[in-house]
């Protein structure tokens, strides 16, 4: 069993009318089995109101199935004795950068989750250095958080997160906010924890750019997981990504528009040199 | 616009009262405030002043800062002295038309006048010298003993220090809407007081929403965290009185007593 | 029919040790009926520029003229500038307020005293213009979804009739296909309309496809201002501030850099796939010497 893994997970929002009768039930995630190992990057994929951030939701136990499990480190999140570990072990950034800084002063966000653990003083200082070196915002941690940049208040976020020591990151479209700046940086962060530190990534996106480098990508449409594989098998599927509101890197793109002119090129193209190559220019790898 | 408005007038340097723990500045201030109306005779008010001015001094805080604090009660300042002045019976020394100024007045006039403005920079010297988040940590530790009353006092202090942080957020935010709005036509400034009022729905609507479309979000993002109220909770930086805090509090006990003896007692 | 700036400068918090410069000695002309794109990155200025263009912010020194007229004279309309000169904010569903869509988008024109029937008629065309179906006219906007409260705040701009568009990050937060979609839009209306619309953007790709002119904006200046290929050819220079000029434009750059002979001033996708579909044909043709 991997770190997070979902069985047959259904979410249902109920809508209700201002007497409280039921007006009717939107089914946000559908029948989602997913399994992500230790130490891998998982990008899920999917247009606004696909259901991505629903189920990115239920890893950190804010929300609970309505049918199915979730695990977060072989622990059933819908059991309350759970709860609290749950959430330390899998920790969560959300997509508005100022929404989420609780503390006054960056060094002090960074410590909020530690002392909510009950971690002492001590360590919870080790921690908060630790984690903003991590994320490369040490030499800010006593700016106010007001006065950083989108992609540094993410980094801080991330931080945040790291502190509490969790086993996987949960990040909800960190960077749609985010210039193409601030975008970088963030993703570059998640990464490095990625290799460096072994921590499982789960970043939640519709930016294609970002997911290039995963280790595994669900694409979500309407709830359901509408594609599974690597960044290169979901790449050489350009009509059906596109079907589901999505885009493909412009180089992918061009791969696939040439093809369709009568071209042998592969699938799945990712890079510059890549079409150069196998357009028969510079070297194949 | 509304960005120039300066909330938390905290000044940034390093000196014995900055690094004094919050709750001996809260503690001092009060006493202060309460020694201010103890004492009643000239000898009292220069001790006062006496302390006042050390603490200043001690504070590196330019006076400059403290004075501009005075402009907002300018205007209170010259009602009570003329109330004084005129309305307290007593020796005549002085007739203007129907106004007599009497010997008591004239004292209670000063009296009033020096207590408000030495009121007004001792808890000035306070917010100058300590940070907002320090200042509830400080009001929180300082409350604690209330827990037993039910009062949630982690709770309230929690609540105090998120609205410090947003405040600077929403007030751009206001700004932002205001433009926008602008942008479409409004007009925020002419008209009657209804006109007026009526024109800051379209500014009210949105802020309102946007407060608490931030407030869900980090809520869930303080859940996310593992945040569950007071319990079980450690601090980063938790309050621990150190030797100068004890030094302060004996300085601020000696300046009571000389307070009572003094300015009270003697005289 | 044009906009001018003439040597704008603008500082914020000018004697104050926050200090800073957001617009350097801004010159421009924006002529009637142009598609621009304005790009820059967070904090190049390009924000305080356009809030330059209907009066919201006065320049520190220098001025802008509005048809040949200073929109700083003390005895200038302001508010009719706003009407002609239309700015949609970045995230403009976050000001809708009414209690349905289509008293929202009466708001404008309603505060230009037009009477009641000139402003639902006006109210209507633009709800229309930005694609929106009757079905929602009447519903709360804030039952709708994140695209559809976007149509409806700049349905909320066009419904004054505005000469001049300006639409502050149009797509920011929309998903791949809810950005076309509006890009899209807007393309359209400019067309039917013949409307000067200015796009500020991060994004080159995003905006490569449809504009005429591109204005890069770096610490408050104008950096480089011409067409999208000119503009793209300083790709080097533009990844060093920050930007990168769109994917295609590098593709071409690496097969040229690995001997394939194309055309390198290339903007979008379509054109790239025939420059090399041509240089590859000349190629067969031609076979290496």
């Amino acid at each position: 069993m991997g770190i997070v893994e979902t069985k047959n997970l259904v979410f249902e929002y109920i809508r209700r009318d201002e007497e409280g009768n039921v007006e009717g039930i939107t089914r946000a995630v559908d029948q989602v089995d997913i399994d992500v190992k230790q130490g891998e990057f998982v990008a899920v994929l999917g247009h606004n109101g696909s259901g991505k951030s629903t189920l990115a939701k239920h890893i950190n136990a804010i929300l609970y199935p309505t049918e199915g499990t979730v695990w977060v480190d072989g622990k059933d999140t819908a059991k309350e004795e759970n709860l609290w570990d749950v959430r330390q072990k899998a920790g969560m950034v959300f997509q508005n950068p100022d929404n989420q800084i609780i503390g006054q002063v960056v060094e002090e966000d960074v410590g909020f989750g530690p002392e909510n653990l009950g971690v002492p003083t001590e360590e919870i200082w080790q921690r908060v250095e630790e984690s903003l070196r991590a994320v490369g915002m040490y030499e800010f941690r006593r700016h106010s958080p007001n006065k950083l940049s989108g992609g540094q208040k993410q980094r801080v976020s991330i931080a945040g997160v790291i502190a509490m020591h969790p086993k996987c990151i949960v990040l909800d479209e960190p960077t749609a906010m985010l210039d193409p700046n601030g975008r970088r940086e963030v993703i570059r962060a998640a990464r490095a924890l990625n290799d460096v530190e072994g921590i499982t990534i789960i970043l939640i996106t519709h930016y294609m750019e970002e997911i290039i480098h995963a280790n595994k990508v669900f694409v979500m449409d309407k709830g359901k997981v509408a594609m599974e594989g690597t960044p290169r098998e979901i790449f050489s599927r350009v009509e059906e990504l596109k079907e589901l509101r999505l885009d493909v890197p412009q180089v992918t793109l061009l791969a696939h528009e040439l093809k369709k002119s009568g071209l042998k090129l592969p699938d799945g193209i990712l890079t510059f040199e890549e079409l150069s190559a196998a357009l028969g220019y510079g070297k194949k790898k | 616009m509304l960005r120039d408005i300066t909330l938390g007038q905290y000044y940034q340097t390093d000196s014995v009262i900055h690094r004094l723990d919050p709750r001996v500045k809260l503690m001092t201030t009060i006493c202060y405030i309460i020694s201010l109306f103890i004492v009643d005779n000239f000898i009292g008010y220069i001790l006062a002043g006496a302390f006042l001015a050390l603490v200043i001094k001690l504070s590196k805080v330019p006076l400059k800062f403290m004075v501009r604090g005075m402009k907002s009660i300018i205007f209170l300042l010259i009602i009570a002295v003329i109330f004084n002045l005129f309305l307290t019976p007593g020796e005549v020394i002085f007739t203007l038309w129907k106004l007599r100024i009497t010997r008591e007045g004239l004292r209670q006039a000063i009296f009033m006048a020096i207590r408000l403005v030495f009121l007004i920079m001792g808890s000035s010297v306070m917010t100058l010298t300590t940070t907002p988040n320090n200042l509830t940590d400080g009001m929180e530790k300082l409350l604690g003993p209330l827990k037993i009353f039910k009062v949630p006092v982690h709770e309230i202090a929690m609540m105090m220090s998120i609205a410090l942080r947003f405040i600077p957020i929403l007030l751009e935010e206001t700004d932002k809407i205001m433009k926008a709005q602008i942008a479409r036509g409004a007009d925020f400034e002419n008209g009657n007081l209804i006109k007026k009022a009526k024109s800051l729905v379209p500014l009210l609507v949105p802020l309102f929403i946007s407060a608490f479309r931030r407030a869900n979000d980090l809520a869930m993002a303080m859940e996310a965290r593992c945040y569950r109220g007071g319990e079980h909770r450690t601090k980063m930086k938790p309050l621990v009185y150190k030797k100068r805090d004890w030094l302060a509090y004996s300085t601020v006990v000696c300046y009571l007593v000389c307070c009572v003896v003094f300015g009270k007692i003697l005289l | 029919m044009s906009i001018i700036l003439d040597h704008v400068n603008h500082i914020y918090e000018a004697g104050t040790a926050m200090e800073y410069a957001a617009l350097k000695d801004i010159c421009l002309t924006i002529p009637e009926g142009q598609f621009i794109g304005l790009i820059g990155h967070t904090g190049s200025g390009k924000s305080t520029l356009v809030q330059h263009l209907n009066g919201l912010i006065a320049p520190t020194s220098g001025s802008v003229y509005y048809n040949g007229a200073d929109i700083h004279d003390t005895d200038y309309n302001k508010k009719e500038l706003r009407s002609r000169v239309g700015l949609v904010f970045q995230y403009p569903e976050h000001q809708l307020f009414e209690i349905d869509v289509f008293s929202d988008v009466c708001f404008g024109p309603k505060n230009l005293g037009l009477d009641k029937k000139e402003v639902e008629l006006r109210a209507y065309a633009a709800l229309k213009q930005v694609g929106l179906e009757d079905e929602y006219f009447y519903q709360s906007p804030f039952d709708l979804s994140g695209g559809q409260k976007r149509r409806v705040a700049i349905a909320g701009v066009l419904a004054m009739k505005p000469e001049v568009l300006i639409l502050d990050e149009p797509t920011a937060g929309l998903d791949p296909k809810g950005r076309d979609e509006i890009l899209d839009q807007i393309a359209r209306l400019r067309e039917e309309t013949g409307m000067t619309v200015i796009l500020v953007s991060h994004s080159m790709e995003d905006v490569a496809k449809y504009v005429d002119r591109i204005i890069v904006m770096n610490k408050g200046q104008v950096k480089f201002d011409g067409r999208p290929r000119e503009v793209f050819r300083h790709y080097k220079e533009l990844e060093e501030i920050g930007l990168a000029a769109p994917q295609v434009t590098y593709i071409m750059q690496t097969l040229k850099k690995n001997g394939l002979d194309v055309d390198t001033d290339i903007t979008t996708i379509e054109e790239a796939k025939n420059a090399i579909l041509k240089a590859l044909a000349r190629q067969r043709r031609e076979p290496e010497t």
